[in-house]
């Protein structure tokens, strides 16, 4: 029974600012466990989406829902308590807090007093920032300001992953581990990433969600996409050939 | 600086702190003693805002709203039960359920912080405008009349416990203000080391990551809006002690002010500053009125230039600063990552 209600499942999500249609009449479904890409130029309207998903931003018609339960309109915090995370594309960390105390925060939420010390080490660990613990966040450098939060949603433990440009301002070094730790939590979680890098939309990709001007153009397999000439005309030059 | 090694310095101080609220009025003035039992009642205001503002994030433009709703439920109360005991308690409860319904309509009502210091202000204008207008014996709560502008005198002062018979004596009545300063200081150190502290500076620092880990910003806003305005409402009470007299000044915009001078002076995001600024202040500006010399609050705006300029993070941080830079094992935290993790593989840290 339960395997039959899809983990997400937007119909007919639209949202506007005034004039602009960032999202028009989007229908998407994520199955549990699955790992999707969500790619598109500028302005497509990708975090707009994840926004909608989020309760960060009320869309204006449309319905989503999560394991079956309506979504739309609810607050942020009652969606993250519902099990979704989410890594924003402009950085949302404490930036005036240490490193342990944000992934703390984050841990607190599910685990008890004496769990919570062992899974922030494991966060820190798997975030590479042991050492950089008892540092306050707004002292680090961009990347790892990406990897406190990643380290934030990872250690929240949500069921549903949204990660909006993991990968931007990594060196190809910590490119790869980003890669590498998704393809591992992908193991007992529904990940969607929307990333610009194609050599790692190659590294992890299934399946490819395309936006284009707030409408999903095409949806398949990664090969397919990149093959799609649609999608090369829609990104005109950009790294999709390589 | 190891955590028992902090513990120990910081129970000493405490104990320090005893001692000294103990033996001062065997050393002073009665006169002196009074003013100090002022600067303590104006203290405790002053860690109201600091806490909201500092730790919360949220600046009230009108934190004497509360501290005068206490000063007024305090009188009154009073004056009806001829005993302090349940009256110190209204002057508690009272200001935190006006600042329960205040801070659910600006913080449920999505309000921004700009409205939120009209509307705190607004608020307390209108405050003072109301009890103003209370003159004649038609406004009268019980046996206390409100008198309007001028006030309600000869406001029973604290009596022992459930023992109105028994009324405190100036020196009492220090240890009673004093005491609760250091109780108030002591409790809010100790919520903020506690997960819920915690969680009141991580809204503060990002309302929206916060938010989608699963706190409500709306919430935890709203409750310490509350406990700021009832540590206001207590401060209230202990001012009416003071002086035996409450009148609709106690809500005035320009007290308003010098709460928030006071903390910038001392240093926002602490609780030991405002503290310190509240009496440094207080201080000069009783010195200034003794000597008629100058205006109080053309020295009052002039010292908040000069802070904002040379000093902007204030005294207690700024100080705590140059300590750190005196004793180099003491390096804070905020100077990153040490140095055998500066020597660690990976390339982060060179920024
Ligand atoms: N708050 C807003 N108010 C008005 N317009 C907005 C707002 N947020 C987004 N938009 C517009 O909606 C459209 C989609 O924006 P969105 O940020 O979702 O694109 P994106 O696909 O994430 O782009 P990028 O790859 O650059 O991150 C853009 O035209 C943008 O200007
Ligand atoms: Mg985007």
């Amino acid at each position: 029974m339960a395997e039959l209600v899809p983990l997400l499942k937007a119909e007919h999500l639209t949202m506007r600012f005034g004039g602009v249609v960032a999202n028009d009449d989007i229908t998407f479904t994520l199955q549990e466990m699955e790992l999707r890409c969500l790619i598109g130029p500028n302005g497509a309207g990708k975090s707009t989406f994840f926004k909608t998903l989020t309760g960060q931003l009320v869309p204006t018609s449309g319905t989503i829902a999560f394991r079956g339960m309506p979504i739309a309109g609810k607050a942020s915090h009652e969606i993250a308590r519902m099990g979704i995370g989410i890594k924003t594309q402009v950085p949302n960390v404490f930036n005036g807090l240490s490193v342990r105390e944000n992934i703390w925060l984050a841990v607190r939420r599910k685990a008890t007093p004496r769990q919570q010390g062992p899974a922030v080490n494991a966060v820190l660990e798997m975030i590479r920032l042991t050492d950089y613990a008892d540092s306050i966040v707004a002292t680090l450098s961009h990347g790892q300001r990406q990897w406190v939060e990643i380290g934030m949603v990872l250690a929240a433990e949500p069921e549903l992953i949204l990660l909006d440009e993991p990968a931007a301002g990594m060196t190809d070094e910590e490119t790869f581990h980003t890669a590498a730790i998704i393809r591992e939590i992908n193991q007992t979680r529904a990940i969607v990433v929307v990333e610009h890098d194609m050599e790692f939309i190659k590294q992890i990709a299934k399946r490819v969600t395309v936006f284009h001007q707030g409408r999903v153009l095409v949806e398949d397999t990664v090969d397919k996409v990149l093959a799609d000439s649609r999608v090369r005309d829609v990104y005109l030059g950009k790294k999709v050939a390589a | 600086m190891p955590r028992h090694y902090r513990l120990a310095a910081q129970t000493v101080a405490v104990l320090m702190a005893i001692v000294a609220i103990a033996l001062v009025p065997g050393v002073i003035e009665l006169f002196a003693l009074m003013q100090l039992t002022l600067f303590a009642a104006m203290a405790v205001l002053a860690l109201s805002l600091a806490f909201i503002w500092g730790f919360g994030g949220i600046l009230s433009f009108g934190q004497t709203a509360f501290f005068g709703l206490g000063g007024y439920a305090y009188a009154v109360a009073a004056i009806n039960f001829q005993d302090s005991t349940p009256a110190i308690l209204l002057a508690i409860v009272i200001p935190a359920l006006f600042a329960a319904i205040l801070g659910y309509f600006i913080f449920f009502g999505r309000i921004s912080d700009v409205y939120l210091g009209v509307i705190t202000l607004t608020v307390t204008l209108i405050l003072f405008n109301s009890v103003n207008s209370t003159s004649g014996d038609a406004y009268k709560i019980g046996t206390a009349l409100l008198g309007g502008f001028n006030g309600m005198p000869s406001v029973p002062t604290f009596n022992m416990p459930f023992d109105p018979s028994t009324v405190l004596s100036p020196e009492q009545s220090w240890w009673t203000t004093a005491g609760v300063l250091l109780a108030v200081f002591l409790m809010l150190r100790l919520l903020l080391a506690l997960p819920a502290g915690r969680i009141i500076v991580a809204v503060r620092e990002n309302e929206v990551r916060a938010s989608l880990l699963g706190y409500d910003p709306r919430l935890v806003k709203c409750l310490t809006f509350i406990l700021g305005g009832a540590i206001a409402g207590l401060a209230g009470a202990l001012y009416v002690n003071w002086g035996a007299f409450v009148s609709p000044t106690i809500f005035s915009l320009s007290l308003s002010a010098e709460i928030i001078i006071w903390i910038t002076v001392g240093g926002l995001g602490t609780l030991l500053g405002p503290i310190i600024g509240c009496v440094v202040i207080e201080y000069i500006v009783a010195y200034i009125g003794s000597q008629q010399l100058l205006n109080a609050n053309l020295v009052l705006g002039a010292v908040l230039v000069i802070f904002v300029l040379l000093l902007p993070k204030g005294l207690v941080p700024t100080a705590r600063d140059l300590v750190m830079r005196l004793i180099p094992d003491s390096k804070p935290k905020t100077n990153g990552p040490s140095v055998q993790s500066a020597a660690a593989p990976h390339a982060a840290g060179a920024e």
